[in-house]
């Protein structure tokens, strides 16, 4: 029976920057390709932050792939980077440029719907030259195999599939990685929850109160004690006519402060150094959220089975350095390598080898290096050890910590450190340098905001309700609905909160008996399928069918 | 496989769309022409055969030459490749026998003999669902009709497909049928297209049909420069290019004597209502009084 099966030389599933480059780099190579996305248009699913890098030392480009992508795909550049260090009204701003600019050909930022988009059509067109194309509305439901062998993929709406090789660019919470069993989805601590709303911008405003040109754009990052202690920070972007603004948190953070992703954002955009730029009247567009691998903790270091390569944040390829986010480009140069080590395998006539090979490219491209400092390794054992830690804290927070850090903005050596892409790379993984340092920078070097910031974002329900749904069947199943199993759910997912009814998870009492049970109930009709509760809580965690659920407009 | 879809130009219903006079008597005039809804469904089995077996969809419909902008709807609608439109004053004031003539003769002037003929079900203005049976007999071909699913096998040149029988329950029957062969789709028609090539094909036809809908979009807004049927894809043939006899179309070959009509009376603007509160115990029984005789039961 499965001889009938039709038959591509390879299946790239998913069509965000890594399974793009991929399919480019296959069809390149002439290789036969199917590209399967599950969303209504690419990008209908995707949420970045997102600023997109052109790395001096990468192999490959998104716009070496694809010309005219920054002509045509993307919003602004991103000339400019601080990072602002927050306590109370106080704000201490260091410029990060030169770290930003470090090993960077150039950085623009991208809103996912728009920019996916456009690699759709192109991505179309040059695979559809090679005997295969792109189908949207297909979700890829699992791995095909035969005797054990991974030799396809199944999906919702399309009989199974078979492959010589089967590329899974299918992003953060992959199906297929779990089906293969390369990625687990256990431990928050390897995940950042990033949280995003759009603001649209009237016309001028962007560039009046960022005081730049039309064709120049700025990047501003948040840390200190406006997020309640949660470990991570805050990011804004000027987009075309629209703002960027967002949080990425540690996600076990997130879960052991009890605090509501929607909060915290709200946090950031009433802050009184928002005010400049927000004015008095905040339309917002949109709101979002996805999952972002911590590449530090889960890049795999050998990411294929078989006939099956995983790229992008399918493979955990999502690198924060310090404050700079780079998932986009390492899922571009994985996905290009994941195709070019394919088409060498293929011409030598052992298509096996394609997973080795490519392997191999990610280390010899320094890539791995990248997603997983060996520094960091070694440092990490001291910097996150508890008793480490504590005397940092300590430190920092005493007068003579004060002084130092006084000393230090005066020598240069502060800039010079938020500069090192070295001391980035070693940042230990604790409130440290998310929370206690830049408190502590705001509140010794910081200058008082004295702005009024009067915007009323909107709560949860007018955010889900201003989002797009084609509500399918539940894709999410309890598993164990106790509180104290998936109880951190109705906190930690973006789309619920205590005390509010209209989200996807909700607190419940149930009497029985006499006795007082503690449960959760799910309804997925809200769902943003941002993956949250795929590993906070215990839970059966799908994609829905293709076309089904949330549809971005922005991203 | 050349398949033909017979459809045909009805006032468009929808809500602010169509517009009554005081009398409830439909103005024409003020009510644009569109395609028969249940025409699509008939369009969409077309398009299935010709994505999973390849050849071409054409379109033909008999009607004035207004109608070619119905056509060039179901063109881009449903990526049609090539649309005929039997049209002259003879042709006018036919009933369904005297169409189903006319379109049965259109299809035998086509070059190519179709392999399917495919109908929509009833249309929204007349409502009898006869054009299409009565085109049949006049070419005495097979004829499926309430057709839900549909495969056919090119080599063994039969069809077979699910329909649906109507009755107190409904019951979904298979049958199969040689081609040639007649179609009437019905509105439960469901096209499944469940392998990439397929799907990958349905995408180059939309794009294909869609660049082609356009142009001919072009042809029509712009008749001062170009007749319609200079358009490759487009061709009107009056009754002598069939070669009809004027007795036996048109209303000199319609038999159907329309008696009368009556408007439909509009519903009346004000009703009775009577206010109960739940908590008043009697008048809930009264309530539950009121409905037991719609619910079926005793
Ligand atoms: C708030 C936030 C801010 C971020 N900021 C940045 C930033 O500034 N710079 C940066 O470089 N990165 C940023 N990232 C990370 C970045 O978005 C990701 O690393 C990047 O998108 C990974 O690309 P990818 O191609 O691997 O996966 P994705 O872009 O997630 O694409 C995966 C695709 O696969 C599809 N798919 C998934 N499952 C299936 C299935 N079963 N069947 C079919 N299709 C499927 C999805 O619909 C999607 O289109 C940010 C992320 C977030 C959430
Ligand atoms: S239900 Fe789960 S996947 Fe959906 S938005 Fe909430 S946390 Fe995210």
């Amino acid at each position: 029976m499965t001889d009938d099966y039709e038959h591509y030389e390879a299946v790239v599933v998913g069509a965000g920057p890594g399974g793009a480059a991929a399919a480019a780099t296959l069809a390149n190579n002439g290789v036969e390709t199917l590209v399967l996305e599950r969303g209504v248009e690419a990008g209908s699913k995707n949420v970045s932050g997102g600023l997109i890098y052109a790395e001096q030392s990468a192999p490959y480009t998104i716009d070496g792939l694809f010309p005219n992508f920054r002509e045509e795909a993307t919003e602004r550049p991103a000339d400019e980077y601080y990072l602002h260090n927050v306590a109370g009204n106080k704000v201490k701003t260091v410029d990060m440029t030169d770290l930003h600019h470090t090993d960077t050909e150039w950085c623009d930022s991208v809103l996912r719907r728009r920019m996916d988009g456009w690699l759709e059509d192109r991505v179309h067109e040059m695979t559809r030259e090679t005997g295969g194309g792109l189908l949207t509305e297909v979700r890829v439901n699992g791995l095909l195999r035969e005797g054990g062998e991974i030799v396809g993929v199944t999906c919702d709406e399309l009989d199974p599939i078979k492959a010589d090789v089967i590329v899974a660019a299918d992003g953060v919470n992959s199906e297929l990685a779990r089906d293969a069993g390369l990625m687990d989805w256990d431990e928050p601590d390897e995940w950042f929850q990033g949280v995003k709303a759009i603001v649209d911008m009237p016309e001028g405003a962007i560039e009046e109160r960022f005081d730049i040109r039309e064709d120049e754009g700025e990047a501003h990052l948040f840390s200190g004690d406006l997020f309640e202690g949660v470990r991570g920070g805050g990011l804004l972007y000027t987009n075309e006519d629209t703002l960027s603004i967002g949080t990425v948190f540690h996600l076990d953070s997130l879960v052991a402060e009890q605090a509501e992703p929607h909060e915290l954002l709200d946090a950031l955009l009433t802050h009184p150094l928002l005010a400049q730029w927000l004015g008095d009247d905040y339309e917002e567009i949109e709101y979002g959220a996805k999952l972002v691998p911590d590449s530090k903790k889960v890049a795999h270091p050998s990411p294929h089975e078989g006939r099956l390569m995983l790229v992008g944040d399918a493979a955990g390829q999502m690198q924060a350095q310090g404050p700079i986010i780079k998932g986009m480009n390492h899922a571009v140069t994985a996905g290009a390598l994941a195709a070019e080590a394919f088409a060498q395998a293929q011409a030598r006539g052992d298509e096996s080898t394609a997973g080795e090979l490519y392997e191999q490219k990610l280390r010899t491209e320094g890539v791995m290096d990248k997603l997983r400092p060996p520094q960091y390794e070694l440092a990490s054992v001291v910097g996150e050890n508890e008793r480490v830690t504590e005397l940092g804290e300590r430190v920092v927070n005493s007068p003579l910590g004060r002084a130092g850090l006084k000393v230090a903005e005066k020598t240069g050596v502060l800039e010079r450190g938020f500069n090192s892409p070295f001391v980035m790379s070693i940042m230990p993984d604790t409130k440290l340098p998310y929370v206690t340092i830049p408190t502590a920078l705001g509140e010794a070097l910081g200058d008082r905001v004295t702005d009024e910031n009067t915007i009323q974002p909107p709560d949860l329900a007018d955010r889900i309700g201003d989002l797009t749904y084609d509500v399918g069947d539940p894709h999410i199943e309890l598993v164990d609905n106790s509180f104290a199993a998936s109880g951190d759910a109705v906190s930690a997912c973006p789309v619920s909160a205590t005390d509010f009814g209209g989200g996807c998870y909700r607190d419940e009492k149930v009497k029985t008996n006499g006795s007082e049970e503690h449960l959760v109930s799910l309804d997925t009709q809200p769902c943003v399928e941002c993956g949250t509760c795929a590993i906070v809580a215990d839970t059966d965690w799908d994609h829905p069918a293709g076309g089904k659920g949330v549809e971005f407009k922005q991203g | 496989m050349h398949t033909v879809v017979l459809t045909k130009g009805v006032p468009d219903f929808r809500e602010g769309q169509v517009s009554f006079d005081e009398d409830g008597h439909l103005e024409r005039g003020k009510t644009p022409t569109v395609m028969n809804p249940n025409d699509k469904h008939a369009l969409r089995a077309a398009l299935q055969t010709k994505v999973r077996h390849g050849g071409s969809v054409s379109l033909m419909s008999m009607g004035p030459p207004g109608y070619a902008e119905v056509l060039q709807e179901g063109m881009a609608d449903v990526y049609a490749d090539d649309l005929y439109l039997l049209s002259d004053r003879e042709m006018g004031a036919a009933d369904t026998w005297a169409t189903a003539m006319t379109l049965a003769t259109g299809l035998e002037n086509l070059d190519e003999e179709p392999d399917v003929v495919f109908a929509g079900f009833k249309t929204a203005d007349g409502e009898t669902g006869h054009t299409g049976p009565q085109t049949e007999w006049c070419m005495d071909w097979p004829l499926v009709t309430h057709v839900i699913a549909l495969d056919i096998d090119e080599e063994e040149r039969t069809l077979r497909a699910k329909r649906l029988v109507e009755g107190d329950v409904k019951e979904i029957e298979t049958v199969e049928a040689p081609l040639p062969c007649f179609v009437v789709a019905d509105p439960d028609f469901e096209p499944t297209y469940r392998t990439a090539e397929h799907r990958l094909r349905y995408k180059d036809l939309r794009e294909e049909t869609q660049a082609r809908a356009e142009e001919f979009g072009e042809y029509l807004d712009d008749e001062t420069e170009k007749e319609p049927t200079d358009w490759d894809h487009f061709e009107m043939w009056n009754h002598e290019a069939l070669n009809l006899d004027p007795d036996y179309i048109g209303l000199d070959g319609s038999p159907t004597i329309v008696a009368g009509v009556d408007p439909i009376p509009k519903a009346p603007s004000e009703r009775e209502a009577t206010m109960i509160d739940p908590s008043d115990e009697a008048g809930m029984e009264s309530v539950f009084e009121e409905v037991k005789p719609y619910a079926g039961g005793d």
